[in-house]
Protein backbone atom coordinates (compact mmCIF):
# COMPACT_ATOMS: atom_id res chain seq x y z
CA UNK A 1 0.00 0.00 0.00
CA UNK A 2 1.01 3.58 -0.51
CA UNK A 3 1.07 6.43 2.00
CA UNK A 4 -0.47 9.79 1.28
CA UNK A 5 0.01 13.18 2.87
CA UNK A 6 -2.37 12.56 5.78
CA UNK A 7 -0.72 9.19 6.57
CA UNK A 8 2.65 10.89 6.81
CA UNK A 9 1.21 13.60 9.07
CA UNK A 10 -0.34 10.93 11.30
CA UNK A 11 2.90 8.90 11.51
CA UNK A 12 4.93 12.03 12.30
CA UNK A 13 2.46 12.85 15.06
CA UNK A 14 2.68 9.31 16.50
CA UNK A 15 6.49 9.62 16.43
CA UNK A 16 6.25 13.10 18.03
CA UNK A 17 8.26 14.74 15.28
CA UNK A 18 7.16 18.16 14.03
CA UNK A 19 7.07 18.20 10.27
CA UNK A 20 6.83 21.25 7.98
CA UNK A 21 4.30 21.28 5.19
CA UNK A 22 7.17 21.82 2.79
CA UNK A 23 8.85 18.58 3.94
CA UNK A 24 5.82 16.35 3.51
CA UNK A 25 6.21 15.56 -0.22
CA UNK A 26 9.81 14.45 0.30
CA UNK A 27 8.96 12.26 3.31
CA UNK A 28 5.96 10.79 1.49
CA UNK A 29 8.16 9.82 -1.45
CA UNK A 30 11.01 8.34 0.58
CA UNK A 31 8.73 6.49 3.02
CA UNK A 32 6.82 5.03 0.08
CA UNK A 33 10.00 3.80 -1.56
CA UNK A 34 11.03 2.15 1.74
CA UNK A 35 7.57 0.57 2.06
CA UNK A 36 7.88 -0.81 -1.46
CA UNK A 37 11.15 -2.42 -0.37
CA UNK A 38 9.78 -3.95 2.84
CA UNK A 39 6.57 -5.08 1.18
CA UNK A 40 8.68 -7.67 -0.69
CA UNK A 41 8.20 -9.82 2.40
CA UNK A 42 4.51 -10.21 1.74
CA UNK A 43 5.19 -12.58 -1.18
CA UNK A 44 6.77 -15.16 1.14
CA UNK A 45 4.54 -17.53 3.10
CA UNK A 46 5.48 -17.69 6.78
CA UNK A 47 2.58 -19.78 8.05
CA UNK A 48 3.46 -21.71 11.18
CA UNK A 49 6.88 -20.12 11.67
CA UNK A 50 7.55 -18.91 15.20
CA UNK A 51 8.70 -15.27 15.19
CA UNK A 52 12.32 -14.75 16.26
CA UNK A 53 12.58 -11.84 18.69
CA UNK A 54 16.15 -12.39 19.80
CA UNK A 55 18.95 -14.19 17.93
CA UNK A 56 19.71 -16.45 20.90
CA UNK A 57 16.04 -16.98 21.80
CA UNK A 58 17.15 -15.75 25.22
CA UNK A 59 14.86 -14.90 28.08
CA UNK A 60 15.28 -12.04 30.50
CA UNK A 61 17.72 -12.82 33.28
CA UNK A 62 16.67 -11.70 36.73
CA UNK A 63 18.81 -10.76 39.70
CA UNK A 64 18.10 -10.54 43.40
CA UNK A 65 16.01 -7.49 44.29
CA UNK A 66 18.73 -5.72 46.22
CA UNK A 67 19.81 -2.09 46.34
CA UNK A 68 23.02 -2.01 44.34
CA UNK A 69 23.33 1.64 43.34
CA UNK A 70 23.87 4.73 45.41
CA UNK A 71 21.94 7.95 44.83
CA UNK A 72 23.69 10.03 42.18
CA UNK A 73 20.85 12.31 41.18
CA UNK A 74 22.88 15.50 41.02
CA UNK A 75 25.53 13.94 38.82
CA UNK A 76 23.00 12.39 36.45
CA UNK A 77 20.99 15.61 36.25
CA UNK A 78 24.04 17.66 35.35
CA UNK A 79 23.41 16.96 31.66
CA UNK A 80 19.67 17.84 31.78
CA UNK A 81 18.42 20.91 29.90
CA UNK A 82 16.35 22.29 32.81
CA UNK A 83 16.25 21.17 36.45
CA UNK A 84 15.22 22.79 39.71
CA UNK A 85 15.69 21.36 43.20
CA UNK A 86 16.29 17.89 41.80
CA UNK A 87 13.26 17.96 39.49
CA UNK A 88 13.23 17.95 35.69
CA UNK A 89 11.36 21.00 34.39
CA UNK A 90 8.76 20.60 31.65
CA UNK A 91 5.96 22.87 30.38
CA UNK A 92 2.89 22.93 32.60
CA UNK A 93 0.80 19.76 32.04
CA UNK A 94 -1.93 20.15 34.68
CA UNK A 95 -4.03 23.31 34.78
CA UNK B 1 55.66 4.39 14.73
CA UNK B 2 52.42 5.23 12.89
CA UNK B 3 52.67 2.14 10.73
CA UNK B 4 53.08 -0.21 13.69
CA UNK B 5 50.28 -2.44 14.94
CA UNK B 6 49.04 -2.49 18.53
CA UNK B 7 51.05 -5.63 19.07
CA UNK B 8 54.24 -4.03 17.73
CA UNK B 9 53.67 -0.80 19.66
CA UNK B 10 53.15 -2.87 22.80
CA UNK B 11 56.56 -4.47 22.32
CA UNK B 12 58.14 -1.08 21.67
CA UNK B 13 56.66 0.25 24.93
CA UNK B 14 57.91 -2.72 26.90
CA UNK B 15 61.39 -2.34 25.39
CA UNK B 16 61.31 1.30 26.55
CA UNK B 17 61.78 2.74 23.04
CA UNK B 18 59.34 5.44 24.04
CA UNK B 19 56.87 6.11 26.82
CA UNK B 20 53.10 6.03 26.49
CA UNK B 21 53.22 9.79 27.11
CA UNK B 22 55.43 10.22 24.02
CA UNK B 23 53.41 7.77 21.94
CA UNK B 24 50.17 9.51 22.88
CA UNK B 25 51.53 12.95 22.05
CA UNK B 26 52.83 11.73 18.68
CA UNK B 27 49.42 10.36 17.69
CA UNK B 28 47.61 13.45 19.02
CA UNK B 29 49.89 15.67 16.92
CA UNK B 30 49.27 13.50 13.87
CA UNK B 31 45.50 13.68 14.35
CA UNK B 32 45.67 17.46 14.78
CA UNK B 33 47.70 17.95 11.64
CA UNK B 34 46.08 15.41 9.29
CA UNK B 35 42.46 14.89 10.30
CA UNK B 36 41.40 18.13 8.63
CA UNK B 37 41.63 16.01 5.43
CA UNK B 38 39.42 13.16 6.67
CA UNK B 39 37.09 14.52 9.39
CA UNK B 40 37.31 11.16 11.12
CA UNK B 41 37.20 12.56 14.68
CA UNK B 42 34.33 14.45 16.30
CA UNK B 43 36.16 15.08 19.58
CA UNK B 44 39.84 14.87 20.47
CA UNK B 45 40.26 14.27 24.20
CA UNK B 46 43.81 15.53 24.58
CA UNK B 47 43.78 16.39 28.28
CA UNK B 48 42.29 13.09 29.42
CA UNK B 49 44.56 11.17 27.04
CA UNK B 50 47.68 12.67 28.53
CA UNK B 51 46.46 11.89 32.05
CA UNK B 52 45.73 8.28 31.03
CA UNK B 53 49.14 7.99 29.34
CA UNK B 54 50.94 9.24 32.45
CA UNK B 55 49.02 6.74 34.56
CA UNK B 56 49.92 3.96 32.08
CA UNK B 57 53.60 4.87 32.30
CA UNK B 58 53.39 4.68 36.09
CA UNK B 59 51.75 1.24 35.88
CA UNK B 60 54.51 0.07 33.55
CA UNK B 61 57.19 1.46 35.88
CA UNK B 62 55.57 -0.54 38.70
CA UNK B 63 55.85 -3.70 36.59
CA UNK B 64 52.09 -4.14 36.26
CA UNK B 65 51.60 -3.48 32.53
CA UNK B 66 49.33 -5.68 30.39
CA UNK B 67 49.81 -6.04 26.64
CA UNK B 68 47.39 -3.14 26.12
CA UNK B 69 48.78 -0.76 28.75
CA UNK B 70 49.64 2.63 27.31
CA UNK B 71 48.37 1.95 23.78
CA UNK B 72 46.22 4.57 22.05
CA UNK B 73 42.67 3.90 20.89
CA UNK B 74 39.68 5.93 19.67
CA UNK B 75 36.06 5.10 20.39
CA UNK B 76 33.13 5.40 18.05
CA UNK B 77 31.09 8.31 19.34
CA UNK B 78 28.19 6.12 20.45
CA UNK B 79 30.16 4.64 23.35
CA UNK B 80 29.61 6.71 26.48
CA UNK B 81 32.84 8.18 27.82
CA UNK B 82 32.71 9.82 31.21
CA UNK B 83 33.58 13.51 31.01
CA UNK B 84 33.99 13.43 27.22
CA UNK B 85 31.23 14.50 24.83
CA UNK B 86 29.31 11.53 23.40
CA UNK B 87 27.33 12.89 20.43
CA UNK B 88 26.32 9.75 18.48
CA UNK B 89 26.89 11.91 15.39
CA UNK B 90 23.73 13.87 16.19
CA UNK B 91 22.74 17.44 16.95
CA UNK B 92 20.48 15.83 19.56
CA UNK B 93 23.51 14.93 21.70
CA UNK B 94 25.88 17.70 20.60
CA UNK B 95 25.98 18.97 24.20
CA UNK B 96 25.88 15.57 25.94
CA UNK B 97 28.75 14.83 28.30
CA UNK B 98 28.25 11.33 29.59
CA UNK B 99 28.19 10.87 33.37
CA UNK B 100 29.49 7.30 33.04
CA UNK B 101 31.59 4.99 30.85
CA UNK B 102 30.26 2.25 28.60
CA UNK B 103 31.38 -1.14 29.95
CA UNK B 104 33.56 -1.64 26.88
CA UNK B 105 35.30 1.71 27.50
CA UNK B 106 35.67 0.88 31.18
CA UNK B 107 37.30 -2.46 30.38
CA UNK B 108 39.76 -0.99 27.90
CA UNK B 109 40.56 1.76 30.43
CA UNK B 110 41.16 -0.91 33.07
CA UNK B 111 43.53 -2.66 30.67
CA UNK B 112 45.46 0.62 30.53
CA UNK B 113 44.51 1.86 27.07
CA UNK B 114 44.57 5.58 26.32
CA UNK B 115 41.50 7.19 24.69
CA UNK B 116 42.59 9.80 22.16
CA UNK B 117 39.11 10.81 21.08
CA UNK B 118 35.73 9.96 19.64
CA UNK B 119 35.27 9.05 16.01
CA UNK B 120 32.74 10.31 13.49
CA UNK B 121 29.78 8.15 12.53
CA UNK B 122 26.45 8.15 10.76
CA UNK B 123 23.86 9.80 13.01
CA UNK B 124 22.71 7.24 15.61
CA UNK B 125 24.58 4.61 13.54
CA UNK B 126 21.97 4.82 10.78
CA UNK B 127 23.79 4.82 7.47
CA UNK B 128 26.32 3.09 5.25
CA UNK B 129 28.39 6.07 4.12
CA UNK B 130 28.97 8.30 7.16
CA UNK B 131 27.20 11.10 5.28
CA UNK B 132 24.33 11.36 7.79
CA UNK B 133 26.62 12.67 10.56
CA UNK B 134 25.70 16.06 12.02
CA UNK B 135 29.47 16.74 11.98
CA UNK B 136 29.84 16.23 8.24
CA UNK B 137 30.94 13.38 6.02
CA UNK B 138 34.17 11.48 6.54
CA UNK B 139 36.53 11.14 3.57
CA UNK B 140 37.99 7.79 2.58
CA UNK B 141 41.80 7.95 3.01
CA UNK B 142 42.23 5.94 -0.22
CA UNK B 143 40.32 8.56 -2.22
CA UNK B 144 39.05 11.73 -0.58
CA UNK B 145 36.20 11.97 -3.07
CA UNK B 146 34.72 8.73 -1.79
CA UNK B 147 32.91 7.58 1.34
CA UNK B 148 34.62 5.48 4.04
CA UNK B 149 31.46 3.43 4.53
CA UNK B 150 29.35 3.53 7.64
CA UNK B 151 28.18 3.75 10.19
CA UNK B 152 31.62 3.31 11.85
CA UNK B 153 33.17 5.39 9.04
CA UNK B 154 35.31 7.61 11.27
CA UNK B 155 36.72 4.61 13.13
CA UNK B 156 37.66 2.90 9.85
CA UNK B 157 39.11 6.00 8.17
CA UNK B 158 41.18 6.92 11.25
CA UNK B 159 42.76 3.44 11.37
CA UNK B 160 43.35 3.38 7.60
CA UNK B 161 44.99 6.82 7.70
CA UNK B 162 47.25 5.68 10.56
CA UNK B 163 45.79 8.39 12.82
CA UNK B 164 45.22 5.71 15.44
CA UNK B 165 46.35 2.07 15.56
CA UNK B 166 42.90 0.76 16.56
CA UNK B 167 39.36 1.88 17.24
CA UNK B 168 36.04 0.55 18.41
CA UNK B 169 32.97 0.26 16.24
CA UNK B 170 29.46 -1.08 16.38
CA UNK B 171 27.65 -3.26 13.87
CA UNK B 172 23.86 -3.36 13.62
CA UNK B 173 23.61 -4.26 9.93
CA UNK B 174 27.23 -4.17 8.75
CA UNK B 175 28.53 -0.99 10.37
CA UNK B 176 31.90 -2.51 11.34
CA UNK B 177 32.49 -4.83 8.39
CA UNK B 178 31.42 -2.55 5.54
CA UNK B 179 33.59 0.47 6.47
CA UNK B 180 36.46 -1.92 7.32
CA UNK B 181 36.17 -3.33 3.77
CA UNK B 182 35.91 0.10 2.12
CA UNK B 183 38.92 1.44 4.05
CA UNK B 184 41.11 -1.67 3.81
CA UNK B 185 41.29 -2.57 7.51
CA UNK B 186 40.28 -5.51 9.73
CA UNK B 187 36.87 -5.32 11.43
CA UNK B 188 35.24 -7.95 13.63
CA UNK B 189 31.55 -8.14 14.44
CA UNK B 190 31.30 -10.67 17.28
CA UNK B 191 28.34 -12.89 18.14
CA UNK B 192 25.36 -10.95 19.51
CA UNK B 193 25.91 -10.52 23.25
CA UNK B 194 29.66 -11.28 23.22
CA UNK B 195 30.46 -7.70 24.26
CA UNK B 196 28.30 -5.74 26.70
CA UNK B 197 25.99 -3.11 25.21
CA UNK B 198 25.91 -1.09 28.45
CA UNK B 199 26.66 2.53 27.65
CA UNK B 200 26.47 1.96 23.89
CA UNK B 201 23.74 4.28 22.65
CA UNK B 202 21.03 1.99 21.33
CA UNK B 203 19.86 1.85 17.73
CA UNK B 204 18.29 -1.63 17.38
CA UNK B 205 18.89 -3.54 20.58
CA UNK B 206 18.42 -7.09 19.28
CA UNK B 207 21.04 -6.43 16.57
CA UNK B 208 23.58 -3.97 18.04
CA UNK B 209 27.00 -5.45 18.71
CA UNK B 210 30.31 -3.72 19.40
CA UNK B 211 33.64 -4.89 18.03
CA UNK B 212 37.27 -3.98 17.34
CA UNK B 213 38.56 -2.23 14.21
CA UNK B 214 42.27 -2.74 13.67
CA UNK B 215 44.89 -3.31 11.02
CA UNK B 216 45.49 -6.98 11.86
CA UNK B 217 43.56 -9.96 13.16
CA UNK B 218 46.12 -10.33 15.93
CA UNK B 219 45.28 -6.83 17.20
CA UNK B 220 41.56 -7.60 16.95
CA UNK B 221 42.15 -10.67 19.14
CA UNK B 222 44.00 -8.58 21.74
CA UNK B 223 41.15 -6.07 21.91
CA UNK B 224 38.32 -8.60 21.86
CA UNK B 225 39.99 -10.39 24.77
CA UNK B 226 39.67 -7.24 26.86
CA UNK B 227 36.23 -6.21 25.58
CA UNK B 228 34.30 -9.50 25.72
CA UNK B 229 32.46 -11.11 28.59
CA UNK B 230 29.38 -11.11 30.75
CA UNK B 231 28.34 -7.82 32.29
CA UNK B 232 25.85 -7.54 35.16
CA UNK B 233 24.83 -4.16 33.68
CA UNK B 234 23.65 -5.76 30.39
CA UNK B 235 21.29 -8.67 30.88
CA UNK B 236 21.64 -9.58 27.18
CA UNK B 237 25.41 -10.00 27.45
CA UNK B 238 26.43 -13.62 27.03
CA UNK B 239 27.40 -15.78 30.00
CA UNK B 240 29.61 -17.99 27.79
CA UNK B 241 33.22 -18.12 28.98
CA UNK B 242 35.66 -16.00 26.96
CA UNK B 243 38.39 -18.18 25.42
CA UNK B 244 42.01 -17.08 24.95
CA UNK B 245 41.77 -15.66 21.44
CA UNK B 246 45.50 -15.14 20.95
CA UNK B 247 46.38 -18.75 21.80
CA UNK B 248 44.52 -20.13 18.75
CA UNK B 249 45.74 -17.61 16.15
CA UNK B 250 48.30 -20.05 14.80
CA UNK B 251 46.12 -23.15 14.65
CA UNK B 252 46.54 -25.15 11.44
CA UNK B 253 43.79 -24.66 8.85
CA UNK B 254 44.27 -28.02 7.14
CA UNK B 255 40.86 -29.65 6.68
CA UNK B 256 38.92 -26.42 7.22
CA UNK B 257 35.60 -26.68 5.37
CA UNK B 258 34.71 -23.43 3.60
CA UNK B 259 31.26 -22.78 2.16
CA UNK B 260 30.65 -20.27 -0.62
CA UNK B 261 26.97 -19.23 -0.72
CA UNK B 262 25.95 -19.03 -4.36
CA UNK B 263 23.56 -16.16 -3.61
CA UNK B 264 26.53 -14.01 -2.53
CA UNK B 265 28.38 -14.63 -5.80
CA UNK B 266 25.50 -13.84 -8.15
CA UNK B 267 25.20 -10.99 -10.64
CA UNK B 268 24.99 -7.49 -9.27
CA UNK B 269 28.36 -7.51 -7.53
CA UNK B 270 31.45 -5.89 -9.04
CA UNK B 271 33.23 -8.78 -10.88
CA UNK B 272 36.58 -7.48 -9.62
CA UNK B 273 35.39 -7.92 -6.03
CA UNK B 274 34.26 -11.48 -6.73
CA UNK B 275 37.64 -12.18 -8.34
CA UNK B 276 39.54 -10.90 -5.27
CA UNK B 277 37.36 -13.02 -2.98
CA UNK B 278 37.94 -16.12 -5.14
CA UNK B 279 41.69 -15.46 -5.02
CA UNK B 280 41.52 -15.24 -1.24
CA UNK B 281 39.61 -18.52 -1.06
CA UNK B 282 42.36 -20.10 -3.20
CA UNK B 283 44.92 -19.05 -0.57
CA UNK B 284 43.00 -21.07 2.00
CA UNK B 285 42.89 -24.06 -0.33
CA UNK B 286 46.70 -23.88 -0.46
CA UNK B 287 46.64 -24.16 3.35
CA UNK B 288 44.61 -27.36 3.09
CA UNK B 289 41.06 -26.05 3.31
CA UNK B 290 38.29 -27.59 1.24
CA UNK B 291 35.68 -25.52 -0.57
CA UNK B 292 32.10 -26.27 -1.51
CA UNK B 293 29.16 -24.30 -2.83
CA UNK B 294 26.33 -23.82 -0.36
CA UNK B 295 23.03 -21.96 -0.45
CA UNK B 296 21.52 -19.28 1.75
CA UNK B 297 18.30 -19.20 -0.25
CA UNK B 298 16.53 -16.36 1.58
CA UNK B 299 19.35 -13.82 1.42
CA UNK B 300 17.21 -11.39 -0.58
CA UNK B 301 14.65 -11.25 2.23
CA UNK B 302 17.20 -10.03 4.74
CA UNK B 303 16.98 -6.41 3.59
CA UNK B 304 13.18 -6.02 3.87
CA UNK B 305 13.16 -7.96 7.15
CA UNK B 306 15.94 -5.84 8.63
CA UNK B 307 14.38 -2.56 7.46
CA UNK B 308 11.24 -3.39 9.39
CA UNK B 309 12.78 -4.74 12.58
CA UNK B 310 15.66 -2.29 13.02
CA UNK B 311 13.53 0.86 12.48
CA UNK B 312 10.83 -0.62 14.76
CA UNK B 313 13.37 -1.07 17.55
CA UNK B 314 14.85 2.36 16.76
CA UNK B 315 11.47 4.08 16.98
CA UNK B 316 11.12 2.71 20.49
CA UNK B 317 14.73 3.27 21.58
CA UNK B 318 14.89 6.84 20.31
CA UNK B 319 11.70 7.86 22.09
CA UNK B 320 13.98 8.63 25.04
CA UNK B 321 15.15 11.77 23.26
CA UNK B 322 12.39 14.06 24.44
CA UNK B 323 14.19 17.22 25.55
CA UNK B 324 13.64 16.48 29.24
CA UNK B 325 16.55 14.52 30.71
CA UNK B 326 19.51 15.13 28.39
CA UNK B 327 20.43 16.40 24.98
CA UNK B 328 18.85 19.05 22.79
CA UNK B 329 15.72 20.94 23.88
CA UNK B 330 13.83 23.38 21.70
CA UNK B 331 13.42 27.00 22.80
CA UNK B 332 10.26 28.19 24.59
CA UNK B 333 7.98 25.16 24.17
CA UNK B 334 4.32 26.16 24.53
CA UNK B 335 3.24 22.79 25.92
CA UNK B 336 4.60 19.27 26.45
CA UNK B 337 3.68 18.05 22.97
CA UNK B 338 5.34 21.07 21.40
CA UNK B 339 8.45 20.33 23.51
CA UNK B 340 8.64 16.76 22.20
CA UNK B 341 7.85 17.52 18.60
CA UNK B 342 10.10 20.51 18.03
CA UNK B 343 12.95 19.06 20.10
CA UNK B 344 12.91 15.92 17.94
CA UNK B 345 12.38 17.81 14.67
CA UNK B 346 15.40 20.03 15.42
CA UNK B 347 17.62 17.38 17.01
CA UNK B 348 17.32 14.52 14.51
CA UNK B 349 18.54 14.48 10.91
CA UNK B 350 16.55 13.28 7.90
CA UNK B 351 17.61 9.60 7.87
CA UNK B 352 16.97 9.18 11.61
CA UNK B 353 13.51 10.72 11.22
CA UNK B 354 12.77 8.44 8.26
CA UNK B 355 13.69 5.32 10.22
CA UNK B 356 11.73 6.41 13.30
CA UNK B 357 8.69 7.00 11.09
CA UNK B 358 9.05 3.66 9.27
CA UNK B 359 9.32 1.90 12.63
CA UNK B 360 6.42 3.83 14.09
CA UNK B 361 4.29 2.88 11.10
CA UNK B 362 5.32 -0.81 11.24
CA UNK B 363 4.34 -0.97 14.91
CA UNK B 364 1.14 1.04 14.59
CA UNK B 365 -2.28 -0.42 15.18
CA UNK B 366 -3.45 -2.70 12.41
CA UNK B 367 -0.03 -3.17 10.77
CA UNK B 368 1.82 -5.16 13.43
CA UNK B 369 1.09 -8.61 11.99
CA UNK B 370 1.78 -7.62 8.40
CA UNK B 371 5.12 -6.02 9.17
CA UNK B 372 6.73 -6.65 12.55
CA UNK B 373 5.53 -10.20 13.15
CA UNK B 374 6.13 -11.15 9.52
CA UNK B 375 9.66 -9.76 9.63
CA UNK B 376 10.39 -11.70 12.84
CA UNK B 377 9.21 -14.89 11.13
CA UNK B 378 11.52 -14.19 8.19
CA UNK B 379 14.27 -13.56 10.70
CA UNK B 380 13.94 -17.13 11.90
CA UNK B 381 13.94 -18.42 8.29
CA UNK B 382 17.21 -16.58 7.64
CA UNK B 383 18.73 -17.86 10.87
CA UNK B 384 17.73 -21.41 9.94
CA UNK B 385 19.46 -21.04 6.55
CA UNK B 386 22.70 -20.24 8.37
CA UNK B 387 22.26 -23.06 10.89
CA UNK B 388 21.75 -25.55 8.04
CA UNK B 389 24.76 -24.20 6.12
CA UNK B 390 27.01 -24.27 9.19
CA UNK B 391 26.12 -27.93 9.71
CA UNK B 392 27.81 -28.62 6.37
CA UNK B 393 30.82 -26.31 6.59
CA UNK B 394 32.98 -24.72 9.31
CA UNK B 395 32.90 -21.18 7.93
CA UNK B 396 31.28 -19.22 5.13
CA UNK B 397 33.30 -16.88 2.91
CA UNK B 398 31.80 -14.09 0.85
CA UNK B 399 32.28 -10.50 -0.24
CA UNK B 400 31.51 -7.79 2.33
CA UNK B 401 30.04 -5.32 -0.14
CA UNK B 402 28.68 -5.43 -3.69
CA UNK B 403 30.88 -2.48 -4.75
CA UNK B 404 33.98 -0.72 -3.48
CA UNK B 405 33.92 2.77 -1.93
CA UNK B 406 31.40 4.92 -3.80
CA UNK B 407 31.54 8.67 -4.39
CA UNK B 408 30.37 11.12 -1.76
CA UNK B 409 26.79 12.05 -2.61
CA UNK B 410 26.31 9.12 -4.99
CA UNK B 411 23.70 7.25 -2.94
CA UNK B 412 22.80 9.93 -0.47
CA UNK B 413 19.56 11.08 -2.05
CA UNK B 414 18.00 7.62 -2.38
CA UNK B 415 17.70 5.75 0.94
CA UNK B 416 16.79 2.44 -0.70
CA UNK B 417 19.91 2.36 -2.90
CA UNK B 418 21.94 3.02 0.26
CA UNK B 419 20.16 0.14 2.04
CA UNK B 420 21.15 -2.29 -0.75
CA UNK B 421 24.77 -1.66 0.22
CA UNK B 422 24.18 -3.94 3.26
CA UNK B 423 22.99 -7.01 1.32
CA UNK B 424 25.97 -9.20 2.31
CA UNK B 425 26.30 -8.02 5.90
CA UNK B 426 22.95 -7.64 7.56
CA UNK B 427 21.74 -11.24 7.37
CA UNK B 428 24.40 -12.01 10.02
CA UNK B 429 22.89 -9.46 12.36
CA UNK B 430 19.46 -11.00 11.85
CA UNK B 431 20.94 -14.37 12.84
CA UNK B 432 23.23 -12.94 15.56
CA UNK B 433 26.30 -14.62 14.06
CA UNK B 434 29.90 -13.35 14.09
CA UNK B 435 31.71 -12.13 10.97
CA UNK B 436 35.04 -10.55 10.15
CA UNK B 437 36.12 -8.36 7.25
CA UNK B 438 39.77 -8.50 6.18
CA UNK B 439 41.51 -6.79 3.27
CA UNK B 440 41.97 -9.14 0.28
CA UNK B 441 43.18 -6.88 -2.52
CA UNK B 442 42.01 -4.00 -4.63
CA UNK B 443 39.43 -3.22 -7.30
CA UNK B 444 40.50 -0.19 -9.36
CA UNK B 445 42.87 0.94 -6.58
CA UNK B 446 40.18 0.73 -3.89
CA UNK B 447 40.30 -1.83 -1.06
CA UNK B 448 38.20 -5.00 -1.18
CA UNK B 449 37.13 -6.95 1.90
CA UNK B 450 36.76 -10.69 2.40
CA UNK B 451 34.00 -11.63 4.82
CA UNK B 452 34.40 -14.76 6.94
CA UNK B 453 31.28 -15.88 8.79
CA UNK B 454 31.38 -18.42 11.60
CA UNK B 455 29.10 -20.21 13.99
CA UNK B 456 27.93 -18.67 17.28
CA UNK B 457 30.89 -17.76 19.51
CA UNK B 458 33.41 -18.87 16.85
CA UNK B 459 35.32 -15.57 17.11
CA UNK B 460 38.50 -17.51 17.92
CA UNK B 461 38.18 -19.49 14.68
CA UNK B 462 37.50 -16.35 12.61
CA UNK B 463 40.53 -14.61 14.09
CA UNK B 464 42.63 -17.73 13.50
CA UNK B 465 41.58 -17.82 9.84
CA UNK B 466 42.14 -14.09 9.36
CA UNK B 467 45.53 -14.25 11.07
CA UNK B 468 46.71 -17.18 8.93
CA UNK B 469 45.66 -15.29 5.79
CA UNK B 470 47.59 -12.25 7.01
CA UNK B 471 50.69 -14.41 7.46
CA UNK B 472 50.78 -15.30 3.75
CA UNK B 473 49.43 -12.08 2.20
CA UNK B 474 50.30 -8.41 2.60
CA UNK B 475 47.00 -6.73 1.72
CA UNK B 476 46.46 -5.67 5.34
CA UNK B 477 49.81 -3.85 5.29
CA UNK B 478 48.94 -1.63 2.34
CA UNK B 479 48.51 2.03 3.19
CA UNK B 480 46.95 4.83 1.16
CA UNK B 481 49.71 6.28 -1.04
CA UNK B 482 49.44 9.91 0.01
CA UNK B 483 49.99 9.35 3.74
CA UNK B 484 52.98 11.01 5.29
CA UNK B 485 55.34 8.54 6.93
CA UNK B 486 57.07 9.03 10.23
Amino acid sequence: MSLDRSDVERIAHLARIAIDDSEIPEYTESLNSILTLIDQLQATSTDGITPLAHPMDAVQRLREDEVTECNQRDRLQACAPAVEEGLFLVPKVIE
Amino acid sequence: MFNLTLSELSQALSRGEYSSRELTQAFLDRIQSLDTQYNSFITISEEQAIEQAKAADAIRAAGKATRLTGLPIAHKDLFCTQGIRTSCGSKMLDNFISPYNATLVERLNQAGMVTLGKTNMDEFAMGSSNESSYYGAVKNPWDAGRVPGGSSGGSAAAVAARLIPASTGSDTGGSIRQPAALCGITGLKPTYGRISRYGMIAYASSFDQAGPMTRTAEDAALLLQAMAGEDPLDSTSSTQAVPDYTSTLNDNLSGLRIGLPKEFFAEGTDPLILQRVQEAVAEFEKMGATVKEISLPNTQLSIPSYYILAPAEASSNLSRFDGVRYGHRCDTPKDLEDLYKRTRAEGFGAEVKRRIMVGTYALSEGFYDAYYRKAQQIRRVIQQDFIDALNEVDVIMAPVTPCSAFHLGEKNSDPVSMYMEDIFTLSLNLAGLPGISIPCGFADHLPVGLQVIGNYFAEGKLLNIAHQYQQVTAWHQQAPANLSED
